[in-house]
């Protein structure tokens, strides 16, 4: 599971015997790469006409037929988001859940380390119960967990919201896969040092887990800041909404200014956008590891 | 000094929030289901009362359950091959050849996972809408009339299933290139030599080697859209007339809408059941075609 961003193996030798016999691409690699375009553009328009028309005049944005481009740029709605809309709160609300969803990231790892390092009675069973949860659905789950909730008082807060999606299964199972690799050696070398089991675990074990770290820290981040469903079933608060939660809203109020709501929807997918195309990297591994469980 | 309550207390935390959040719902959803709690119980636990499976008889005797569960099947058979056959055709494409160019489109194809889904439900929402859409501009440059997006009972499902495919292709191609990495070369060499052409060599080598990723996707796809339930709340909340509601967007409506928390959580047992059966069924399958 380490970093696999080594250089690819040496290119087939029959595509270097292709290569050899012609120094332009196959035309089967035109007519895939053509198509491989066309699909990558389809796919990814949604988001282009998003961020056009959030920055179109709303006299643009409803006009038919629709203007591709913006013939005159506005940055109005983006400050209407944030000044006539509650959009800071929301947004302060959204990192706050992104907070607290890190410190589940810290749980996991401890369970992870716990799971990979040590022998206890009943290992075995719990561990068996935490990959149980996986197969469960979230929706079939999700009347009973708001029940259960409100039973401890959680309800209507920025905690509540973060809790049930808190820790996940396979967070666990990732890091309990990675720290297995960490040679017992070491740690035991620390605690002969006389190092506590606390030191041993955030000066060493985390440490050489940060390849894994990384890619939770990108991972919890985006689903933390996308969280939709207990944001919406448990913030009755206004005060507590976050992003998701705004721009549903604002989605009832369809047809009177997709300029504000492209502003809207532009402000919550652009900041995963960038994240995206800083750690593709890790988001690719995280997906691939997540495929393989 | 090496307690023996360290590991209970690393392990401790992650495990009690899974199991409270993880086993206990489906333990508090049966319970419940039998049971008349509402709005009123939430806040009294005096007030709700056993009525044993009424709620079960009322739910099977309810039109609209049946129609989520039709809407619901109907997801599953248009959505789940429809996402696996884009996926794997997508990999497979992108899979072609690599080089940077092919290398720095992938990206394209995965930016609809990562993004939040109401953000994306309103960017299709005005893409649909059929006074300023650009979807039915496009229609109307190839002279066709403008198509009731979201608005007719008989196209919202297609158009509402178009979103969760088009958001649910990226994760699953990631999947795929993956699992194409893992074919070896030497066996696409060997068929090169043997004057196999490309496509057979990908239909008599690449796929049957990715018969485990196809199935495993199959399954989490199944599951999924088994749930299905974002991309219709926020587009259309189950309407018109409840003609893109799904189970999930049903049991939601009841128990958070309507506060008929026990009637909603009957509803979550068969959902549980269901989704299991058809999982159990799926791991059958794939058990005796291994044997083959």
């Amino acid at each position: 599971m380490q970093t696999s961003e080594a250089p690819r193996p040496a290119p087939a030798p029959v595509r270097r015997a292709a290569a050899r016999s012609s120094r332009r691409p196959a035309r089967s690699t035109l007519v895939v790469g053509a198509l491989v375009t066309l699909g990558a553009v389809a796919t990814a328009f949604p988001f282009a006409w998003m961020i056009l028309s959030a920055v179109k005049p709303r006299s643009e944005s409803l006009a038919y037929p629709p203007h591709v481009l913006p013939r005159h740029v506005t940055f109005e709605y983006l400050g209407q988001l944030f000044s006539e809309l509650d959009f800071g709160r929301y947004l302060v609300n959204t990192l706050a859940v992104v907070l607290i969803s890190m410190v589940g990231l810290v749980l996991m790892a401890m369970a992870g380390y716990g799971f990979a390092k040590f022998e206890f009675r009943g290992k075995e069973v719990v561990f068996f119960l935490v990959l149980a949860t996986m197969m469960i659905p979230v929706q079939v789950t999700m009347i009973p967990t708001f029940l259960i909730l409100n039973g401890i008082g959680l309800t209507n807060t920025l905690v509540g919201i973060a809790l049930p999606t808190l820790v996940s299964a396979f967070g666990v199972f990732l890091f309990r896969q990675f720290m297995t690799t960490i040679p017992t050696e070491v740690l035991e070398a620390a605690r002969i040092d006389g190092a506590g089991e606390l030191r041993v675990f955030a000066q060493i074990v985390l440490p050489m887990s940060r390849p894994i770290l990384a890619v939770q820290v990108v991972l919890t981040f985006i689903t933390g800041w996308n969280s939709f469903l207990w944001p919406l079933v448990v913030a009755s608060d206004q005060n507590l909404y976050t992003l998701s939660v705004g721009i549903a809203l604002l989605n009832q109020q369809v047809a009177t200014n997709p300029s504000l709501q492209m502003a809207a929807a532009a402000l919550m997918v652009v900041p995963v956008l960038v994240v995206f195309v800083v750690f593709q990297r890790h988001i690719v591994q995280g997906f691939t590891l997540s495929g393989l469980k | 000094m090496r307690a023996r309550a360290t590991p209970y207390l690393l392990v401790g935390p992650a495990s009690l929030l899974l199991v409270l959040f993880g086993v206990l719902p489906i333990v508090v959803a049966l319970v419940v289901s039998m049971t008349d709690m509402d709005a009123a119980g939430l806040g009294d636990l005096s007030r709700v009362s056993f009525i044993g499976a009424a709620n079960y008889q009322a739910l099977f005797a309810d039109p609209s359950f049946w129609q989520a569960l039709r809407n619901t099947a109907f997801y599953v058979l248009l959505g789940v091959p429809s996402v696996v056959i884009v996926s794997l055709v997508a990999a497979l494409a992108l899979n072609h050849t690599d080089n940077r160019f092919f290398r720095a489109l992938r990206s394209f194809y995965f930016l609809p996972a990562i993004t939040g889904i109401v953000a994306i439900a309103l960017v299709w929402g005005y893409l649909y809408n059929s006074q300023f859409g650009l979807f039915n501009y496009l229609l109307s440059l190839v002279g066709l009339p403008p198509v009731p997006w979201l608005s007719s009972p008989a196209v919202v499902k297609y158009s509402v299933a178009a979103v969760a495919i088009w958001r649910g292709t990226g994760l699953n191609i990631i999947i795929f290139l993956a699992a194409l990495q893992g074919v070896p070369r030497e066996y696409l060499e060997a068929a090169a030599l043997d004057g196999a052409s490309r496509l057979r060599t990908t239909w008599s080598i690449v796929l049957p080697l990715l018969r485990f990723a196809i199935f495993f996707v199959t399954v989490t796809t199944v599951i999924a859209w088994l749930q299905f339930f974002d991309e219709a709340f926020v587009l259309t909340k189950g309407g018109p007339l409840g003609a893109s509601t799904s189970v999930s967007l049903f049991l939601f409506q009841e128990g958070f809408s309507g506060a008929r928390f026990g009637y909603a959580s009957a509803g979550s047992v068969v959902l549980f059941v269901i989704i299991a059966a058809v999982t159990v069924v799926q791991l059958r399958t794939r058990r005796t075609d291994a044997d083959l």
